[in-house]
Protein backbone atom coordinates (compact mmCIF):
# COMPACT_ATOMS: atom_id res chain seq x y z
CA UNK A 1 0.00 0.00 0.00
CA UNK A 2 1.47 3.26 -0.73
CA UNK A 3 2.17 5.23 2.17
CA UNK A 4 -0.24 8.74 2.98
CA UNK A 5 2.90 10.78 3.49
CA UNK A 6 5.84 10.38 2.07
CA UNK A 7 9.47 12.66 2.72
CA UNK A 8 12.17 12.42 0.84
CA UNK A 9 15.48 14.74 1.72
CA UNK A 10 14.03 16.80 3.83
CA UNK A 11 15.79 19.79 5.10
CA UNK A 12 15.63 23.09 6.53
CA UNK A 13 17.67 25.62 7.79
CA UNK A 14 16.84 28.80 9.29
CA UNK A 15 18.10 32.50 8.37
CA UNK A 16 20.23 32.71 11.08
CA UNK A 17 21.87 29.51 9.70
CA UNK A 18 20.43 27.04 12.67
CA UNK A 19 19.57 23.53 10.62
CA UNK A 20 16.44 22.56 11.84
CA UNK A 21 16.02 19.05 9.97
CA UNK A 22 18.71 17.53 7.86
CA UNK A 23 18.18 14.81 5.37
CA UNK A 24 15.13 13.82 6.69
CA UNK A 25 13.22 10.68 4.83
CA UNK A 26 10.17 9.22 6.56
CA UNK A 27 7.26 7.49 4.61
CA UNK A 28 3.75 7.47 7.57
CA UNK A 29 1.65 4.54 6.38
CA UNK A 30 -2.53 4.85 5.86
CA UNK A 31 -4.45 4.41 9.05
CA UNK A 32 -1.31 4.07 11.43
CA UNK A 33 -0.47 5.94 14.82
CA UNK A 34 3.08 7.44 14.45
CA UNK A 35 4.86 8.62 17.29
CA UNK A 36 7.19 11.25 16.58
CA UNK A 37 10.07 11.65 19.69
CA UNK A 38 12.85 13.64 20.47
CA UNK A 39 14.14 16.02 23.08
CA UNK A 40 13.05 20.17 23.00
CA UNK A 41 14.43 21.57 19.74
CA UNK A 42 15.04 17.84 18.27
CA UNK A 43 13.09 19.30 14.99
CA UNK A 44 9.63 17.75 15.55
CA UNK A 45 7.04 20.68 15.01
CA UNK A 46 9.52 22.41 12.64
CA UNK A 47 8.88 18.75 10.44
CA UNK A 48 5.34 19.05 11.07
CA UNK A 49 4.97 22.70 10.42
CA UNK A 50 6.57 22.02 6.57
CA UNK A 51 4.44 19.27 6.03
CA UNK A 52 1.11 21.66 7.37
CA UNK A 53 2.72 24.61 5.10
CA UNK A 54 3.51 26.87 8.07
CA UNK A 55 7.29 26.68 7.53
CA UNK A 56 8.74 26.85 4.18
CA UNK A 57 11.39 24.13 3.56
CA UNK A 58 14.88 24.59 2.64
CA UNK A 59 14.90 21.05 0.75
CA UNK A 60 13.25 17.89 0.12
CA UNK A 61 9.95 17.28 -0.95
CA UNK A 62 6.51 15.92 0.51
CA UNK A 63 3.53 14.16 -0.67
CA UNK A 64 0.15 13.66 1.24
CA UNK A 65 -1.52 11.16 -0.25
CA UNK A 66 -0.11 11.61 -3.47
CA UNK A 67 -0.26 15.61 -3.77
CA UNK A 68 3.11 17.23 -3.68
CA UNK A 69 2.53 20.15 -0.85
CA UNK A 70 4.06 22.43 -3.30
CA UNK A 71 2.50 22.15 -6.58
CA UNK A 72 -0.66 20.46 -5.08
CA UNK A 73 -0.64 22.43 -2.39
CA UNK A 74 -5.11 22.89 -2.39
CA UNK A 75 -5.41 19.39 -1.80
CA UNK A 76 -2.69 18.13 0.06
CA UNK A 77 -3.86 20.54 2.86
CA UNK A 78 -7.44 19.14 2.52
CA UNK A 79 -5.87 15.40 3.64
CA UNK A 80 -4.85 17.12 6.88
CA UNK A 81 -6.10 18.37 10.28
CA UNK A 82 -3.72 20.39 12.22
CA UNK A 83 -3.64 20.39 16.45
CA UNK A 84 -0.87 22.93 17.10
CA UNK A 85 1.14 22.59 20.33
CA UNK A 86 -0.16 25.56 21.95
CA UNK A 87 -4.02 26.22 22.57
CA UNK A 88 -4.34 29.29 19.94
CA UNK A 89 -7.95 30.44 19.30
CA UNK A 90 -9.91 33.51 19.24
CA UNK A 91 -10.92 33.99 22.85
CA UNK A 92 -14.39 35.81 21.98
CA UNK A 93 -16.02 33.77 19.50
CA UNK A 94 -18.45 31.16 19.96
CA UNK A 95 -17.19 27.11 19.88
CA UNK A 96 -20.12 27.15 16.79
CA UNK A 97 -17.98 29.93 15.11
CA UNK A 98 -14.89 28.76 15.51
CA UNK A 99 -15.67 25.29 13.83
CA UNK A 100 -17.60 27.14 11.51
CA UNK A 101 -14.81 29.17 10.54
CA UNK A 102 -12.36 26.16 10.43
CA UNK A 103 -14.71 23.94 7.86
CA UNK A 104 -15.20 27.25 5.34
CA UNK A 105 -11.19 27.64 5.39
CA UNK A 106 -10.94 24.33 3.88
CA UNK A 107 -13.28 25.05 1.15
CA UNK A 108 -16.18 22.62 2.75
CA UNK A 109 -19.55 23.88 2.05
CA UNK A 110 -21.05 24.20 5.75
CA UNK A 111 -22.34 21.18 7.19
CA UNK A 112 -23.68 21.80 10.87
CA UNK A 113 -25.01 17.95 11.11
CA UNK A 114 -21.42 16.98 10.56
CA UNK A 115 -19.81 19.57 13.53
CA UNK A 116 -22.28 18.62 15.39
CA UNK A 117 -21.38 15.45 15.60
CA UNK A 118 -17.53 16.28 15.80
CA UNK A 119 -18.70 18.93 18.67
CA UNK A 120 -20.70 15.57 20.58
CA UNK A 121 -17.86 13.51 20.27
CA UNK A 122 -15.53 15.85 21.79
CA UNK A 123 -18.04 16.81 24.77
CA UNK A 124 -18.67 20.09 23.20
CA UNK A 125 -21.90 20.30 22.04
CA UNK A 126 -23.25 21.67 25.17
CA UNK A 127 -20.72 24.65 25.36
CA UNK A 128 -21.07 25.88 21.36
CA UNK A 129 -22.51 29.15 22.34
CA UNK A 130 -20.26 29.51 25.08
CA UNK A 131 -17.34 32.36 24.59
CA UNK A 132 -13.99 30.21 24.01
CA UNK A 133 -12.30 32.45 26.65
CA UNK A 134 -15.21 30.74 29.16
CA UNK A 135 -13.85 27.27 28.72
CA UNK A 136 -11.45 25.50 30.55
CA UNK A 137 -7.83 24.31 29.35
CA UNK A 138 -9.28 21.06 29.16
CA UNK A 139 -12.44 22.39 26.63
CA UNK A 140 -10.10 24.55 24.67
CA UNK A 141 -7.77 21.44 23.71
CA UNK A 142 -10.54 19.31 22.79
CA UNK A 143 -12.06 22.33 20.74
CA UNK A 144 -8.46 22.50 18.91
CA UNK A 145 -9.12 19.37 17.69
CA UNK A 146 -12.72 19.74 16.90
CA UNK A 147 -11.36 22.53 14.58
CA UNK A 148 -8.58 19.75 13.38
CA UNK A 149 -11.41 17.62 12.50
CA UNK A 150 -13.94 20.14 11.37
CA UNK A 151 -13.23 19.71 7.26
CA UNK A 152 -12.85 15.82 7.93
CA UNK A 153 -9.17 15.47 7.23
CA UNK A 154 -7.58 11.64 6.27
CA UNK A 155 -4.28 13.02 8.10
CA UNK A 156 -4.36 14.50 11.78
CA UNK A 157 -1.15 15.87 13.01
CA UNK A 158 -0.93 16.41 16.83
CA UNK A 159 1.31 18.53 18.08
CA UNK A 160 1.84 17.25 22.08
CA UNK A 161 -1.72 17.14 22.40
CA UNK A 162 -1.65 16.31 26.17
CA UNK A 163 1.10 18.90 27.35
CA UNK A 164 -0.01 20.02 30.92
CA UNK A 165 -3.42 18.23 30.62
CA UNK A 166 -4.24 15.77 33.79
CA UNK A 167 -4.65 12.57 33.73
CA UNK A 168 -8.17 12.33 33.01
CA UNK A 169 -8.20 14.16 30.30
CA UNK A 170 -5.15 12.28 28.95
CA UNK A 171 -6.71 9.12 28.74
CA UNK A 172 -10.07 10.76 27.04
CA UNK A 173 -7.91 12.45 24.19
CA UNK A 174 -6.16 8.71 24.18
CA UNK A 175 -9.43 7.14 23.76
CA UNK A 176 -10.66 9.58 21.10
CA UNK A 177 -7.67 9.10 19.48
CA UNK A 178 -7.63 5.27 18.99
CA UNK A 179 -11.33 6.19 17.75
CA UNK A 180 -10.36 8.32 15.13
CA UNK A 181 -7.29 5.67 13.92
CA UNK A 182 -10.58 2.97 13.94
CA UNK A 183 -12.28 5.49 11.78
CA UNK A 184 -9.76 5.48 9.28
CA UNK A 185 -7.48 8.43 10.40
CA UNK A 186 -4.08 8.51 10.26
CA UNK A 187 -2.26 10.10 12.85
CA UNK A 188 1.07 11.80 13.38
CA UNK A 189 1.40 12.73 17.31
CA UNK A 190 4.11 14.17 18.41
CA UNK A 191 4.83 13.54 22.41
CA UNK A 192 6.89 14.48 25.30
CA UNK A 193 5.67 11.92 26.99
CA UNK A 194 7.16 8.49 26.11
CA UNK A 195 4.36 6.52 27.84
CA UNK A 196 1.88 8.46 25.70
CA UNK A 197 3.69 6.63 22.59
CA UNK A 198 4.27 3.10 24.12
CA UNK A 199 0.38 3.50 24.71
CA UNK A 200 -0.75 4.54 21.31
CA UNK A 201 1.69 4.35 18.45
CA UNK A 202 1.98 1.85 15.84
CA UNK A 203 5.02 3.21 15.19
CA UNK A 204 7.70 5.07 16.83
CA UNK A 205 10.45 8.06 15.32
CA UNK A 206 12.96 9.74 17.10
CA UNK A 207 14.61 12.72 15.91
CA UNK A 208 17.40 14.23 17.72
CA UNK A 209 19.59 17.27 16.51
CA UNK A 210 16.91 17.57 13.20
CA UNK A 211 18.01 13.95 11.89
CA UNK A 212 15.68 11.05 11.92
CA UNK A 213 17.68 8.46 14.27
CA UNK A 214 15.30 5.55 13.59
CA UNK A 215 11.84 4.33 13.34
CA UNK A 216 10.87 1.33 13.93
CA UNK A 217 7.41 -0.59 15.22
CA UNK A 218 7.04 -0.06 18.48
CA UNK A 219 6.89 -3.49 19.66
CA UNK A 220 9.67 -4.65 17.32
CA UNK A 221 11.88 -1.74 18.55
CA UNK A 222 10.92 -2.57 22.43
CA UNK A 223 12.62 -5.76 21.45
CA UNK A 224 15.34 -5.23 19.11
CA UNK A 225 16.58 -1.91 22.00
CA UNK A 226 15.97 -3.32 25.17
CA UNK A 227 17.12 -4.35 28.11
CA UNK A 228 16.00 -7.00 30.55
CA UNK A 229 16.90 -7.25 34.02
CA UNK A 230 16.72 -10.37 36.29
CA UNK A 231 16.93 -9.05 39.49
CA UNK A 232 17.83 -12.12 42.92
CA UNK A 233 16.71 -11.08 46.19
CA UNK A 234 19.51 -12.84 48.50
CA UNK A 235 18.58 -13.91 52.00
CA UNK A 236 22.27 -12.85 52.74
CA UNK A 237 23.24 -9.72 51.34
CA UNK A 238 26.72 -9.54 50.28
CA UNK A 239 29.18 -7.02 50.74
CA UNK A 240 30.63 -6.75 46.89
CA UNK A 241 29.98 -9.07 43.81
CA UNK A 242 32.12 -12.14 44.54
CA UNK A 243 34.88 -12.69 42.20
CA UNK A 244 33.68 -15.80 40.47
CA UNK A 245 31.02 -13.61 39.05
CA UNK A 246 32.86 -10.57 38.61
CA UNK A 247 33.05 -11.13 34.56
CA UNK A 248 28.73 -11.06 34.24
CA UNK A 249 26.82 -7.78 33.92
CA UNK A 250 25.58 -7.65 37.14
CA UNK A 251 24.89 -4.81 39.62
CA UNK A 252 24.70 -4.85 43.37
CA UNK A 253 21.99 -2.79 45.34
CA UNK A 254 23.55 -0.44 47.93
CA UNK A 255 22.05 -2.52 50.96
CA UNK A 256 23.68 -5.41 49.12
CA UNK A 257 20.21 -7.70 49.02
CA UNK A 258 20.10 -7.47 45.63
CA UNK A 259 21.58 -8.75 42.75
CA UNK A 260 20.59 -7.14 39.06
CA UNK A 261 21.40 -9.21 35.87
CA UNK A 262 21.12 -7.43 32.80
CA UNK A 263 21.15 -8.89 29.51
CA UNK A 264 20.15 -8.31 25.66
CA UNK A 265 16.26 -9.95 25.09
CA UNK A 266 17.47 -9.94 20.97
CA UNK A 267 20.28 -12.36 21.89
CA UNK A 268 19.64 -15.89 21.37
CA UNK A 269 21.85 -16.78 24.53
CA UNK A 270 20.48 -14.42 27.15
CA UNK A 271 23.03 -16.24 29.70
CA UNK A 272 20.81 -16.68 32.42
CA UNK A 273 21.01 -20.28 33.00
CA UNK A 274 24.84 -20.06 32.94
CA UNK A 275 24.77 -17.27 35.16
CA UNK A 276 22.30 -19.38 37.81
CA UNK A 277 25.33 -22.36 37.71
CA UNK A 278 27.74 -20.00 38.81
CA UNK A 279 25.97 -18.64 41.34
CA UNK A 280 25.22 -21.89 42.65
CA UNK A 281 29.15 -22.88 42.03
CA UNK A 282 29.84 -19.75 44.43
CA UNK A 283 27.46 -21.24 46.92
CA UNK A 284 24.88 -17.98 46.58
CA UNK A 285 21.42 -18.84 47.79
CA UNK A 286 18.55 -16.23 46.61
CA UNK A 287 15.33 -15.58 48.15
CA UNK A 288 13.11 -14.95 44.68
CA UNK A 289 13.58 -13.10 41.78
CA UNK A 290 11.68 -11.36 39.04
CA UNK A 291 12.24 -10.02 35.61
CA UNK A 292 11.53 -6.25 34.26
CA UNK A 293 11.65 -5.22 30.87
CA UNK A 294 12.84 -1.51 30.21
CA UNK A 295 10.40 0.89 29.03
CA UNK A 296 10.39 3.15 25.92
CA UNK A 297 11.65 5.78 28.24
CA UNK A 298 14.73 4.13 28.80
CA UNK A 299 14.90 3.35 24.66
CA UNK A 300 14.41 6.56 23.56
CA UNK A 301 17.13 8.34 26.76
CA UNK A 302 19.45 5.58 25.60
CA UNK A 303 19.22 6.58 21.97
CA UNK A 304 19.30 10.54 22.91
CA UNK A 305 22.26 10.25 24.88
CA UNK A 306 23.95 7.75 22.11
CA UNK A 307 23.42 9.91 19.55
CA UNK A 308 25.09 12.91 22.01
CA UNK A 309 28.02 11.40 22.69
CA UNK A 310 28.57 10.10 19.41
CA UNK A 311 28.19 14.23 18.41
CA UNK A 312 30.38 14.85 21.29
CA UNK A 313 33.20 12.58 19.79
CA UNK A 314 32.94 13.48 16.47
CA UNK A 315 33.02 16.93 17.91
CA UNK A 316 36.26 16.42 20.11
CA UNK A 317 38.11 14.48 16.64
CA UNK A 318 37.03 17.04 14.48
CA UNK A 319 38.56 19.83 16.79
CA UNK A 320 41.89 17.48 17.51
CA UNK A 321 42.61 17.60 13.84
CA UNK B 1 -11.27 29.21 -6.51
CA UNK B 2 -11.50 28.58 -2.72
CA UNK B 3 -14.81 30.68 -2.44
CA UNK B 4 -15.78 29.01 0.78
CA UNK B 5 -12.31 29.93 2.53
CA UNK B 6 -12.81 33.67 1.36
CA UNK B 7 -16.44 33.74 3.03
CA UNK B 8 -15.18 32.45 6.26
CA UNK B 9 -11.91 35.01 6.06
CA UNK B 10 -14.66 38.04 5.21
CA UNK B 11 -17.01 36.67 7.79
CA UNK B 12 -15.32 35.85 10.87
CA UNK B 13 -13.79 39.80 10.37
CA UNK B 14 -17.09 41.23 10.14
CA UNK B 15 -18.41 39.35 13.37
CA UNK B 16 -15.64 40.84 15.05
CA UNK B 17 -16.95 44.46 13.74
CA UNK B 18 -20.76 43.83 15.22
CA UNK B 19 -19.17 42.61 17.98
CA UNK B 20 -17.56 45.59 18.33
CA UNK B 21 -19.90 47.91 17.37
CA UNK B 22 -18.71 50.60 19.74
CA UNK B 23 -15.25 51.01 19.11
CA UNK B 24 -15.59 50.00 15.15
CA UNK B 25 -18.63 52.26 14.08
CA UNK B 26 -19.86 54.23 16.59
CA UNK B 27 -16.54 55.90 17.97
CA UNK B 28 -15.47 57.21 14.67
CA UNK B 29 -18.59 58.60 13.38
CA UNK B 30 -19.02 59.97 16.82
CA UNK B 31 -15.52 61.91 16.42
CA UNK B 32 -16.08 62.69 12.52
CA UNK B 33 -19.27 64.06 13.55
CA UNK B 34 -17.77 66.41 16.43
CA UNK B 35 -15.90 68.21 13.24
CA UNK B 36 -18.99 68.49 11.62
CA UNK B 37 -20.14 70.59 14.33
CA UNK B 38 -17.21 72.61 15.12
CA UNK B 39 -15.11 73.29 11.74
CA UNK B 40 -18.88 73.16 9.92
CA UNK B 41 -22.00 74.60 12.08
CA UNK B 42 -20.02 77.18 14.40
CA UNK B 43 -16.55 78.22 12.71
CA UNK B 44 -17.86 77.24 8.91
CA UNK B 45 -20.61 80.18 9.10
CA UNK B 46 -18.07 82.72 9.79
CA UNK B 47 -16.12 81.68 7.13
CA UNK B 48 -16.56 82.60 3.48
CA UNK B 49 -17.35 79.75 0.48
CA UNK B 50 -14.16 78.01 -1.11
CA UNK B 51 -14.35 77.57 -5.01
CA UNK B 52 -18.30 78.36 -4.24
CA UNK B 53 -18.95 75.58 -2.16
CA UNK B 54 -19.72 76.86 1.66
CA UNK B 55 -16.94 75.29 4.09
CA UNK B 56 -18.98 73.13 6.18
CA UNK B 57 -19.98 71.72 3.30
CA UNK B 58 -16.72 71.76 1.41
CA UNK B 59 -14.97 69.16 4.23
CA UNK B 60 -17.17 66.98 4.27
CA UNK B 61 -14.81 64.88 1.37
CA UNK B 62 -11.88 65.49 2.60
CA UNK B 63 -13.34 64.27 6.48
CA UNK B 64 -14.88 61.46 4.87
CA UNK B 65 -11.61 59.96 3.70
CA UNK B 66 -9.33 61.03 6.86
CA UNK B 67 -11.79 58.49 8.77
CA UNK B 68 -11.52 55.89 5.77
CA UNK B 69 -7.59 56.36 5.21
CA UNK B 70 -7.46 56.02 9.18
CA UNK B 71 -10.23 52.98 9.54
CA UNK B 72 -9.24 51.27 6.22
CA UNK B 73 -4.97 50.88 7.49
CA UNK B 74 -6.74 50.04 11.27
CA UNK B 75 -9.38 47.31 10.45
CA UNK B 76 -6.66 45.67 8.21
CA UNK B 77 -3.46 46.00 9.63
CA UNK B 78 -5.25 44.59 13.35
CA UNK B 79 -7.01 42.07 11.08
CA UNK B 80 -4.43 40.23 10.02
CA UNK B 81 -1.80 41.38 12.57
CA UNK B 82 -3.72 39.76 15.67
CA UNK B 83 -3.94 35.97 14.26
CA UNK B 84 -0.04 36.98 14.42
CA UNK B 85 0.44 37.85 18.19
CA UNK B 86 -2.28 35.17 18.87
CA UNK B 87 -1.12 32.25 17.12
CA UNK B 88 -3.43 31.99 14.97
CA UNK B 89 -2.27 32.58 11.61
CA UNK B 90 -1.47 28.90 11.65
CA UNK B 91 -4.82 27.75 10.95
CA UNK B 92 -4.84 30.35 7.97
CA UNK B 93 -1.49 28.94 6.27
CA UNK B 94 -2.12 25.45 6.38
CA UNK B 95 -5.48 26.09 4.77
CA UNK B 96 -6.08 25.25 1.32
CA UNK B 97 -6.37 28.97 0.40
CA UNK B 98 -4.17 30.93 -1.98
CA UNK B 99 -2.98 34.32 -1.19
CA UNK B 100 -5.00 35.81 -3.19
CA UNK B 101 -8.12 34.37 -1.02
CA UNK B 102 -6.53 35.49 2.23
CA UNK B 103 -5.84 39.33 0.98
CA UNK B 104 -9.67 39.30 -0.26
CA UNK B 105 -11.11 37.56 3.03
CA UNK B 106 -9.17 40.07 5.12
CA UNK B 107 -8.86 43.22 2.75
CA UNK B 108 -12.46 42.78 1.33
CA UNK B 109 -14.20 42.97 5.21
CA UNK B 110 -11.31 45.57 6.15
CA UNK B 111 -12.72 47.47 3.28
CA UNK B 112 -16.38 47.25 3.75
CA UNK B 113 -16.05 48.07 7.26
CA UNK B 114 -14.58 51.46 5.67
CA UNK B 115 -16.89 52.08 3.23
CA UNK B 116 -19.81 51.56 5.59
CA UNK B 117 -18.24 53.97 8.29
CA UNK B 118 -17.62 56.47 5.11
CA UNK B 119 -21.55 56.48 4.51
CA UNK B 120 -22.81 56.52 7.73
CA UNK B 121 -20.37 59.66 7.99
CA UNK B 122 -22.01 61.07 4.61
CA UNK B 123 -25.43 60.61 6.08
CA UNK B 124 -24.30 62.24 9.78
CA UNK B 125 -23.13 65.35 8.28
CA UNK B 126 -26.95 65.56 6.65
CA UNK B 127 -27.72 66.36 9.89
CA UNK B 128 -24.83 69.50 10.00
CA UNK B 129 -24.37 70.53 6.77
CA UNK B 130 -25.80 70.86 3.32
CA UNK B 131 -23.86 69.44 0.54
CA UNK B 132 -24.56 67.69 -2.67
CA UNK B 133 -23.22 65.23 -4.88
CA UNK B 134 -22.45 65.85 -8.60
CA UNK B 135 -21.15 62.71 -9.56
CA UNK B 136 -22.38 60.21 -6.68
CA UNK B 137 -21.10 57.36 -9.31
CA UNK B 138 -17.58 58.27 -9.57
CA UNK B 139 -18.33 59.33 -5.46
CA UNK B 140 -19.03 55.07 -4.95
CA UNK B 141 -15.76 54.61 -7.49
CA UNK B 142 -13.38 56.85 -5.37
CA UNK B 143 -14.54 55.31 -2.35
CA UNK B 144 -14.45 51.93 -3.13
CA UNK B 145 -11.02 52.42 -4.30
CA UNK B 146 -9.55 54.50 -1.64
CA UNK B 147 -10.96 52.16 1.04
CA UNK B 148 -9.41 48.62 -1.06
CA UNK B 149 -6.18 50.50 -1.99
CA UNK B 150 -5.52 51.80 1.77
CA UNK B 151 -6.60 47.90 3.26
CA UNK B 152 -4.11 46.76 1.13
CA UNK B 153 -1.59 49.26 2.93
CA UNK B 154 -3.04 48.43 6.39
CA UNK B 155 -2.66 44.58 5.19
CA UNK B 156 0.79 44.94 4.72
CA UNK B 157 1.72 47.07 7.77
CA UNK B 158 0.39 44.02 10.11
CA UNK B 159 2.19 41.81 8.26
CA UNK B 160 5.07 44.14 8.79
CA UNK B 161 4.23 45.10 12.47
CA UNK B 162 5.80 42.48 15.35
CA UNK B 163 4.36 44.81 18.18
CA UNK B 164 1.22 47.05 18.68
CA UNK B 165 3.57 50.20 18.95
CA UNK B 166 4.22 49.32 15.01
CA UNK B 167 1.22 48.40 14.03
CA UNK B 168 -0.17 52.39 15.40
CA UNK B 169 2.80 54.16 14.22
CA UNK B 170 2.43 54.77 10.48
CA UNK B 171 -1.56 55.90 10.72
CA UNK B 172 -0.84 57.67 13.77
CA UNK B 173 2.33 59.05 12.80
CA UNK B 174 2.23 59.45 8.56
CA UNK B 175 -1.24 59.16 7.48
CA UNK B 176 -3.08 61.51 9.95
CA UNK B 177 -0.56 64.59 9.24
CA UNK B 178 -0.94 63.60 5.71
CA UNK B 179 -4.63 64.15 5.44
CA UNK B 180 -4.86 66.92 7.43
CA UNK B 181 -2.09 68.76 5.63
CA UNK B 182 -3.37 66.76 1.88
CA UNK B 183 -6.27 69.35 1.84
CA UNK B 184 -9.02 68.14 4.09
CA UNK B 185 -9.65 71.42 5.67
CA UNK B 186 -8.63 73.62 2.94
CA UNK B 187 -8.43 73.83 -1.53
CA UNK B 188 -4.51 73.91 -1.71
CA UNK B 189 -4.79 76.86 -4.42
CA UNK B 190 -5.16 79.00 -0.72
CA UNK B 191 -1.00 77.86 0.09
CA UNK B 192 1.42 79.85 -0.89
CA UNK B 193 3.00 78.77 -4.60
CA UNK B 194 5.93 77.23 -3.42
CA UNK B 195 3.77 75.13 -0.68
CA UNK B 196 1.46 73.99 -3.61
CA UNK B 197 4.27 72.49 -5.23
CA UNK B 198 5.36 70.79 -2.08
CA UNK B 199 1.86 69.59 -1.31
CA UNK B 200 1.99 68.03 -4.34
CA UNK B 201 3.97 65.12 -3.10
CA UNK B 202 1.84 64.16 -0.56
CA UNK B 203 -0.50 61.07 -2.18
CA UNK B 204 -3.35 62.17 0.20
CA UNK B 205 -4.23 65.38 -1.75
CA UNK B 206 -4.97 63.20 -4.59
CA UNK B 207 -7.44 61.32 -2.87
CA UNK B 208 -9.41 64.59 -1.23
CA UNK B 209 -9.30 66.44 -4.19
CA UNK B 210 -10.52 63.21 -6.35
CA UNK B 211 -13.59 62.54 -4.29
CA UNK B 212 -14.12 66.33 -3.94
CA UNK B 213 -14.84 66.59 -7.32
CA UNK B 214 -17.18 63.95 -7.55
CA UNK B 215 -19.51 65.99 -4.56
CA UNK B 216 -18.74 69.46 -6.35
CA UNK B 217 -17.46 69.32 -9.76
CA UNK B 218 -14.39 70.79 -8.67
CA UNK B 219 -10.62 69.55 -8.12
CA UNK B 220 -7.25 70.73 -6.89
CA UNK B 221 -5.52 68.65 -9.03
CA UNK B 222 -6.46 67.26 -12.57
CA UNK B 223 -8.48 64.23 -12.38
CA UNK B 224 -6.64 61.83 -14.52
CA UNK B 225 -3.87 62.87 -12.60
CA UNK B 226 -5.79 61.67 -9.51
CA UNK B 227 -6.90 58.36 -10.94
CA UNK B 228 -3.62 58.05 -12.00
CA UNK B 229 -1.66 58.27 -8.39
CA UNK B 230 -4.84 56.35 -7.06
CA UNK B 231 -3.55 53.22 -9.14
CA UNK B 232 -0.28 53.75 -8.75
CA UNK B 233 -0.36 53.08 -5.08
CA UNK B 234 -3.46 50.50 -5.64
CA UNK B 235 -0.26 48.40 -7.53
CA UNK B 236 2.13 49.15 -5.36
CA UNK B 237 0.44 47.75 -2.40
CA UNK B 238 -0.25 44.50 -4.56
CA UNK B 239 3.03 43.80 -5.76
CA UNK B 240 4.01 44.15 -1.85
CA UNK B 241 1.73 41.49 -1.18
CA UNK B 242 2.72 39.68 -3.86
CA UNK B 243 6.25 39.60 -2.65
CA UNK B 244 5.37 39.02 0.86
CA UNK B 245 3.39 35.78 0.22
CA UNK B 246 6.02 34.38 -2.30
CA UNK B 247 9.30 34.87 0.57
CA UNK B 248 6.69 34.28 2.90
CA UNK B 249 7.94 37.72 4.82
CA UNK B 250 7.08 37.41 8.69
CA UNK B 251 4.07 35.11 7.97
CA UNK B 252 6.40 32.06 7.10
CA UNK B 253 9.36 31.08 8.56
Amino acid sequence: MKPIISIQGLGKTYAGGFTALNNVDLEIQRGEIFALLGPNGAGKTTLISIVCGIVNASQGSIRVNGFDIQSDYRKARNEIGLVPQEISTDAFETVWAAVKFSRGLFGKSPNPAYLEKILRQLSLWEKKDNKIITLSGGMKRRLMIAKALSHAPNVLFLDEPTAGVDVELRQDMWEMVRGLKDSGVTIILTTHYIEEAEEMADRVGVINHGELVLVEEKKTLMQKMGEKELSLNLPEPLQRIPDALADLPLSLSGDGSQLVYRFDVKSEDTGIAEFLRRLNAASIDFRDLHTRESSLEEIFVNLVHGARREREEQLSKETQE
Amino acid sequence: MNWYGIAAIYKFEMARTWRTLMQSIASPVLSTSLYFIVFGAAIGSRMGDIDGVSYGAFIIPGLIMLALLSESISNASFGIFFPKFSGTIYEVLSAPVSAFEVVAGYVGAAASKSIILGLLILLTARFFVDYEIVHPFWMIVFLVLTAVTFSLFGFIIGIWADDFQKLQIIPLMIITPLTFLGGAFYSISMLPEIWQKITLFNPVVYLISSFRWAFYGVADVNLGLSVGMILLFLLLCLTTIWWIFRTGYRIKT
